[in-house]
C-alpha cells in the first residue's frame, strides 16, 4: 500500500454519499460547512497529533491540554483584545505540550504513560480550579464561527491553513525529516545526529500551540468554559490521524491523509447527527473506526510485506 | 521486602499519623472501614493490571470492562433473581475474561498497540454498556441483599470490620503472589516482560503470553464489576467503573511494577492500593473538595513514573562507576 491516503479518500465519498442518500438533512451544503466549525477545533488538534505519531510517540493528554487552556485563558485574558487572547491560549498550550515532551525525552519514559498521568493532571487543574463553576468567556472574543471568510466559517480558514503550513514543513523541511527519522528509528537517529530531545519536544510543543488555537475557537464558539468539557476528544483526534494513514508504530504518514481523514471524520460525525443518533454511540462507532483502521494498516502491509519484489532477469550476454 | 515496599508503607504509615495528628477522627473505626471498603475493588482490578505492566503492555479499558460486567450482571438479575453469588461472580468473571480475549487478539494477533486497543475498546465497551441495558440504571431494588451484605459485613476485629470483599480480594492477592513466585506462566511472563526478543530465543510464546495477560485483566475487571454491584448496590452505564483506569493504572505504578517491564511484585501493588485508599479516605478526612481528586491521581502517577526514571538513572551510574 504505497499511498494509505486513497483509503479515506474514497471512504469519504461513500460516507458522503450513504448519508446523501439516506438523510433529507444531509443534503444541505451551506450547513455542512457551516457546521464544520466544531471538527475544525479537532482538527487543529489532529494536525499536531500527527506530528508526534509520526515521530513514535501518542499525546493522550490533548482533550485536557484543550480543556485547561480553554478554562484558563478566559481567567488571564479577561477582557483583553482578541489578539491578546489568541497569544495566551497559544502560549498556555504550548507550555502543556512542552511539559509533556520535557518529562517524555529528560526522564525517558513511555509518552503514553506521562499523557496518560498529565491527561488527569491538566483536567484535574481546570476541576480543582472551576470546581462546579464555569468560566465565563469576554464578549469581544466571542463569535469567531460565525465570521465567515471565502464563504468558509473562520475555525475551518484556521484549521486549513495550519494544516498546509505545518503539512510543509513536516514534508519539506528539516524538523519533518528528523521527526520521521526519531519514528523509524529512534537509536540510529540519535546515531546519525538528529536532536532527537529537541525535535520531540518542539513536536509536542508545537501540538500544545495548536491546541491553544483550538482552544480559543471553541471559548469563542461556547461563549463559556467548563472543566467537563470535551469528553473523549483525544479519541477522536488520534482516530483523525491513525485511520489517516499514519502509523501509530511511527515513522509514516503524510499530513494530506490527515486533511482526508479528517473529512471522513466529518463526514460520519455531521452523519450520526443528523441521523440523531445518540452521544455515547457516536463515540463508540469512533473507537469502532479507530481498530478497525489500524487492523486494516497492520493487514496492508503484511500483505506488502509478503509480496515478493518481480525477479529482475539476469542477463545471460557476457 | 525491598527498599520499594518499604518505603511505600512508610510513606502509607506517615499518611496515616499525619492525617491522625490533623484531625482525631481520622482512626476512628468508622473512618478507617471506609478506607477499607475502598480497597477490594481496585486491589482485584490492579491485580490483573500487574502483569500486563509488566510486559510493557497497558490496559485501558479496564474501567469499562467494570462497567460492562456490573451492568450485565444487574440486567440478568433482572430476569433471574434467585441466581446464587458464586454464580454472579462467575458470570461476571466469564464477561470480563471474553473482552480481555478480545482485547488480547486485537494486541497480539491484529498487533494493534495495546494503548490504541484499549483505548478503542474503553469507548467500545461502554457503549456495549449502554446497549446491554437499554440506557436504564440498575436499580437498588434489582440487587439482591446476599450480594450487597458481602461488602458491608465480614470479619469484625475492634469495631473494625473487614469485609468479605476485601477478604476476598487479599485472597486474589496472596494466589497472585504465591503464582508469580512459583509458576512457569508468571516466570515467562517477566521473562518477556525484561526482554521480549530474549525470551523468545528460550522458547516462550510471546503470543500466548500477551494473550494470557490482557485475558487476566479482563478476568479480574469481570470480577470487579460484580464487587462494585456488591459495594454500591446499583450501578449507571454512565459512571460504572468510568476513569477507574486511572486508579488502577496508578496503583500498579506506585506499588514498584517498572515501566520498562520485567520487574514488580505483588506485595508492592497491594501497597498501592493501599496507599491510594488512605489518600482518597484522607482528602475528604482533610475536606479537599471532590474536585480535587483526579489531579491528585494523576500527580501520584507522574511521582510514581518520575520515581522510577530517577532510580533507573541511578543504578546506571552506580554500575558505571
Amino acid at each position: 500500500m504505497k499511498r494509505p491516503e486513497w483509503i479515506p479518500a474514497i471512504l469519504s465519498i461513500a460516507v458522503f454519499a450513504l448519508f446523501w442518500y439516506l438523510s433529507k438533512d444531509f443534503r444541505d451544503i451551506p450547513y455542512l460547512i457551516s457546521n464544520t466549525t466544531i471538527l475544525a477545533e479537532t482538527g487543529l488538534m489532529a494536525i499536531g497529533m500527527t506530528l508526534i505519531i509520526i515521530a513514535g510517540n501518542i499525546d493522550l493528554s490533548v482533550g485536557s491540554i484543550l480543556v485547561l487552556t480553554a478554562c484558563l485563558m478566559p481567567k488571564l485574558a479577561g477582557h483583553a483584545s482578541a489578539p491578546v487572547a489568541i497569544l495566551i491560549a497559544v502560549l498556555l498550550g504550548a507550555v502543556m505540550g512542552g511539559i509533556n515532551g520535557i518529562i517524555i525525552t529528560k526522564a525517558k519514559l513511555p509518552s503514553f504513560l506521562v499523557t496518560l498521568a498529565t491527561m488527569a493532571i491538566y483536567r484535574g487543574i481546570a476541576k480543582a480550579m472551576l470546581q462546579a463553576d464555569s468560566a465565563e468567556v469576554a464578549p469581544n472574543v466571542k463569535g469567531l464561527d460565525r465570521l465567515s471568510l471565502l464563504g468558509m466559517p473562520y475555525p475551518l480558514v484556521i484549521f486549513l491553513v495550519f494544516a498546509l503550513v505545518i503539512g510543509l514543513v513536516l514534508h519539506r523541511k528539516v524538523l519533518g525529516r528528523w521527526l520521521f527519522g526519531i519514528g523509524t528509528n529512534s537509536e540510529a537517529a540519535r546515531y546519525a545526529g538528529f536532536p532527537v530531545d529537541r525535535a520531540t519536544i518542539t513536536a509536542f510543543a508545537v501540538s500544545g500551540a495548536l491546541i491553544g488555537i483550538a482552544a480559543f475557537c471553541m471559548d469563542s464558539r461556547l461563549g463559556v468554559a467548563r472543566p467537563d468539557m470535551a469528553p473523549g476528544i483525544e479519541l477522536q483526534a488520534i482516530t483523525i490521524v491513525v485511520a489517516g494513514g499514519t502509523a501509530i508504530s511511527g515513522g509514516k504518514g503524510t499530513m494530506v491523509g490527515t486533511l482526508l481523514s479528517w473529512l471522513l471524520m466529518y463526514f460520519v460525525t455531521t452523519g450520526m447527527g443528523v441521523m440523531n443518533i445518540k452521544a455515547e454511540y457516536q463515540l463508540t462507532i469512533i473507537g469502532l473506526i479507530l481498530i478497525v483502521s489500524v487492523f486494516g494498516q497492520q493487514v496492508a502491509t503484511s500483505i506488502a510485506s509478503h509480496r515478493l519484489p518481480k525477479p529482475t532477469k539476469l542477463s545471460t550476454k557476457p | 521486602m525491598k527498599w520499594r515496599e518499604l518505603g511505600l508503607l512508610a510513606v502509607v504509615i506517615v499518611l496515616c499519623v499525619a492525617c491522625t495528628m490533623k484531625d482525631r477522627n481520622f482512626i476512628d473505626p468508622h473512618n478507617i472501614d471506609s478506607i477499607l471498603l475502598w480497597m477490594p475493588l481496585l486491589l482485584t482490578a490492579a491485580i490483573g493490571q500487574f502483569p500486563v505492566i509488566v510486559i510493557r503492555g497497558i490496559d485501558i479499558s479496564i474501567g469499562s470492562i467494570i462497567g460492562l460486567s456490573a451492568i450485565a450482571v444487574g440486567v440478568l438479575l433482572k430476569s433471574h433473581p434467585d441466581l446464587g453469588v458464586p454464580m454472579l461472580f462467575a458470570i461476571g468473571a466469564t464477561i470480563g475474561l471474553i473482552l480481555g480475549i478480545l482485547n488480547g487478539a486485537l494486541i497480539t494477533y491484529a498487533k494493534i498497540p495495546a494503548v490504541v486497543t484499549t483505548i478503542g475498546t474503553l469507548t467500545l465497551f461502554r457503549g456495549l454498556t449502554y446497549m446491554v441495558c437499554g440506557g436504564d440504571q440498575i436499580d437498588a431494588s434489582l440487587v439482591p441483599d446476599r450480594l450487597t451484605v458481602l461488602a458491608h459485613s465480614g470479619i469484625t476485629v475492634r469495631e473494625v470490620t473487614v469485609s468479605w470483599l476485601l477478604i476476598f480480594a487479599l485472597l486474589l492477592g496472596i494466589i497472585t503472589a504465591l503464582l508469580a513466585r512459583f509458576s512457569q506462566f508468571f516466570g515467562n511472563v517477566f521473562a518477556y516482560g525484561s526482554n521480549p526478543s530474549a525470551a523468545y530465543l528460550r522458547g516462550i510464546s510471546p503470543n500466548k503470553v500477551q494473550m494470557a495477560c490482557y485475558a487476566l485483566s479482563g478476568l479480574t475487571g469481570g470480577i470487579a464489576g460484580v464487587m462494585f454491584l456488591s459495594r454500591f448496590g446499583n450501578a449507571s452505564p454512565a459512571s460504572a467503573g468510568s476513569g477507574f483506569e486511572l486508579l488502577v493504572i496508578a496503583s500498579v505504578a506506585i506499588g514498584g511494577v517498572k515501566i520498562t517491564g520485567g520487574s514488580g511484585s505483588t506485595l508492592g501493588v497491594v501497597l498501592g492500593c493501599a496507599l491510594l485508599a488512605v489518600i482518597n479516605v484522607a482528602l475528604v478526612v482533610l475536606k479537599v473538595p471532590a474536585d480535587y481528586q483526579t489531579l491528585v491521581y494523576g500527580l501520584t502517577i507522574l511521582i510514581a513514573l518520575l520515581i522510577d526514571a530517577l532510580s533507573r538513572g541511578v543504578k546506571k551510574q552506580g554500575a558505571a562507576a
